[in-house]
């Protein structure tokens, strides 16, 4: 007998786990490459599991990409732009993953892409969602949450009305961004490997089971939703006057309160945070966003519920 | 006339603080750009304290070298070469860094150098001199290791036996390297900043001190030395086919004993130290050792004797 407070979803058949998106985070080169030469950890019975190197050229140098960076290229305007001489060799590549591993917004395209991430924050082994109202996504990290508990599985949902990340995974009807941290860019940390290697061991069984015809009843998670991006305070030529203060940094996912400190300047001042509620930082430090103007990201605790699921052709 | 002669030597009257050789190491960076807009706290009343940016292009665009790293070209073949079109651009640069603040070997060359650095190893805050033979820097490690007592500060003697000096601050008649982390590159932590700066505030008092005179008396002290590199395991094609060992990682400055494990492989074997004696290693799991294979470099903790020191 099945609830009513289920929905029937479509088996989730095709499956690719995609490093290197980023060159100089090696957890995801490194298993990608190491699954694509001895796979058996990664198939499942009723399966096809891809692993899948995203920007070879990037990772070839150990440098996050070659002219821009990948994981923001897959929107309409990119994914459609005209191939020339001078086009950035991220938008061609976008165009080729888009090709084999979409096209995004079709019934083509793949089921579900893991893109693996790493970060110089504190984050632990976090999840990433793209979507508050997929089900499908929302029960595989509950189910993920679960099988790792005691330890801490944070869920980052960055779905924002302006901020539009148009990410490599977000090809696959269920993009999930596995990000773990804290790990230097051009080292590879066993401990951290591991922690990659469980999500996704997790992961996939979990698309096993539910293949096989398991039901998941309603569940709730709570998750973190992005607020707003926060710069480092400069200088009039745009030069970092304050780093993050010590009683911040590797502080990811902690509470941050009005009046707490979270710049220290060069000259031993201390800046406070100013705001009404209460914030979760995370994001903090991480060495690619001082570019983007970045020095953490706000968020929210919110609760998130999913309708239960099962698989409609069992 | 009783007590025992200390080794005499000049005062220092030109010293320099280089932030930067590597221009993803943060720390010293931002502490260089510091000191050049506002070189206040370098002050001293003895000596004047000369702040400069290594590798600028390096730092621009925020990776460790342009084209071949700055920290190994200061060397005879390199600082005589004659001027390329096609030369690495670090090589141009030492031989400006060499006139500026050398020559290297002259008595025209500065006093004085440190450099500053980051490691994503768990070093802490390490020392880190040529040899235990330089008896200003070991002074200056021990004076730094009495007075500077936020951190423990390991003393790392980088040259093998018969190598040429290579790196920056050899084009000075002395000098001392900082070695901070875990930091990662082009990441700038707080409490790392202001640990580089104590120790050099530190090392400045130590030099205003010996050319006011004050005597230092011989002391033992222990150091690590360098004796070798070991090297990731690899596939035939060159890439890296094990990580380094959890029980290994962030453990610089410990024993590691013969039969410990070092490397993981990525089917999770382990792979053991294969050595006769206990060895100390450093620089384990350096994220710029990568693209030379190197996993950490090997050492043994010796104590030294170093006799006094005082001004001429």
């Amino acid at each position: 007998m099945t609830s009513c407070y289920v929905v029937h979803e479509a088996p989730v058949r095709r499956v690719a786990i995609f490093g290197g998106t980023h060159g100089n985070e090696l957890s995801g080169v490194f298993l990608v490459k190491h699954w694509q030469e001895n796979g058996d950890e990664i198939q499942r019975t009723g399966l096809e599991v891809r692993p899948f190197i995203t920007n070879p050229r990037a990772v070839k140098k150990c440098t996050r990409y070659i002219d821009c960076d990948l994981n923001r290229v897959f929107d309409p305007d990119n994914l459609g732009r005209q191939i020339t001489e001078d086009i950035p060799y991220e938008v061609r590549r976008a165009q080729e993953i888009n090709h084999v591993f979409g096209p995004k917004n079709s019934n083509d395209a793949y089921d579900l892409i893991f893109d693996l991430h790493n970060t110089t924050s504190n984050m632990g082994g976090t999840l990433i969602l793209e979507n508050s109202r997929n089900n499908f996504t929302i029960q595989m990290f509950n189910y993920i949450k679960n099988a790792l508990a005691p330890e801490c599985c944070p869920v980052f949902l960055i779905e924002h009305p302006n901020l539009k990340y148009a990410t490599t995974r977000s090809i696959a009807k269920h993009p999930v961004g596995v990000e773990v941290g804290p790990q230097p860019q051009g080292v590879l940390r066993a401990d951290i490997l591991d922690k990659m290697r469980k999500i996704i061991k997790h992961g996939l069984d979990f698309v096993h089971i539910f293949n096989e015809g398991k039901e998941f009843p309603p569940c709730t998670i709570e998750i973190y939703k992005i607020m707003e991006k926060v710069d480092y305070p400069r200088n009039k030529n745009g030069e970092i006057t304050a780093v993050i203060h010590p009683s911040l940094q590797d502080q990811d996912w902690q509470p941050l309160n009005n009046g707490d400190p979270i710049f220290l300047t060069v000259d031993g001042e201390t800046i406070n945070y100013e705001g009404d509620c209460t914030v979760y930082p995370t994001f903090v430090n991480e060495a690619a966003y001082y570019e983007k103007k970045q020095a953490f990201v706000k968020t929210v605790k919110v609760k998130l519920t999913a309708k239960g699921i099962r698989s409609s052709l069992s | 006339l009783c007590s025992s002669p200390s080794n005499r030597s000049r005062p220092l009257s030109c010293v320099a603080v280089c932030g930067g050789t590597h221009g993803n190491e943060m720390s010293g960076i931002y502490l260089a750009k510091h000191w050049l807009r506002d070189p206040m706290e370098l002050q001293r009343s003895s000596f004047a304290v000369t702040p400069f940016l290594g590798n600028p292009r390096a730092i621009e665009k925020c990776v460790r070298y342009v084209g071949q790293d700055l920290n190994r070209t200061f060397t005879t073949e390199f600082l005589s070469s004659t001027e390329a079109e096609d030369e690495p651009y670090e090589v141009v640069l030492a031989r400006e860094i060499n006139q500026t603040y050398g020559p290297k070997g002259s008595a025209q060359a500065f006093d004085f150098m440190f450099d500053l650095h980051n490691t994503t190893a768990s070093m802490g805050t390490c020392l880190i001199v040529d040899s235990e033979e330089s008896l200003l820097p070991m002074h200056m490690c021990h004076y730094i290791q009495m007075h500077y007592t936020r951190s423990p500060c390991p003393i790392y003697l980088y040259k093998l036996p018969g190598e040429e000096t290579y790196s920056i601050n050899s084009v000075a008649k002395a000098g001392l390297a900082l070695e901070l982390g875990p930091q990662p590159q082009q990441v700038v932590r707080a409490d790392l900043f202001s640990q580089m700066r104590d120790i050099i505030a530190c090392a400045l008092d130590f030099i205003e001190l010996f050319n006011k005179g004050t005597v230092f008396p011989a002391f033992e002290i222990e150091a690590y030395k360098i004796t070798g590199r070991m090297d990731y395991p690899c596939y035939p094609d060159g890439e890296i086919s094990a990580m380094v060992h959890p029980k290994l990682q962030d453990k610089d400055f410990l024993p590691l004993n013969p039969r410990d494990p070092i490397f993981q492989t990525f089917s999770g074997e382990e792979i053991l130290y294969e050595g006769n004696t206990t060895i100390y290693p450093a620089f384990i799991n350096e994220a710029a050792y990568y693209e030379k294979k190197v996993a950490f470099v090997k050492m043994e903790k010796h104590m030294f004797s170093i006799p006094g020191l005082q001004r001429d």
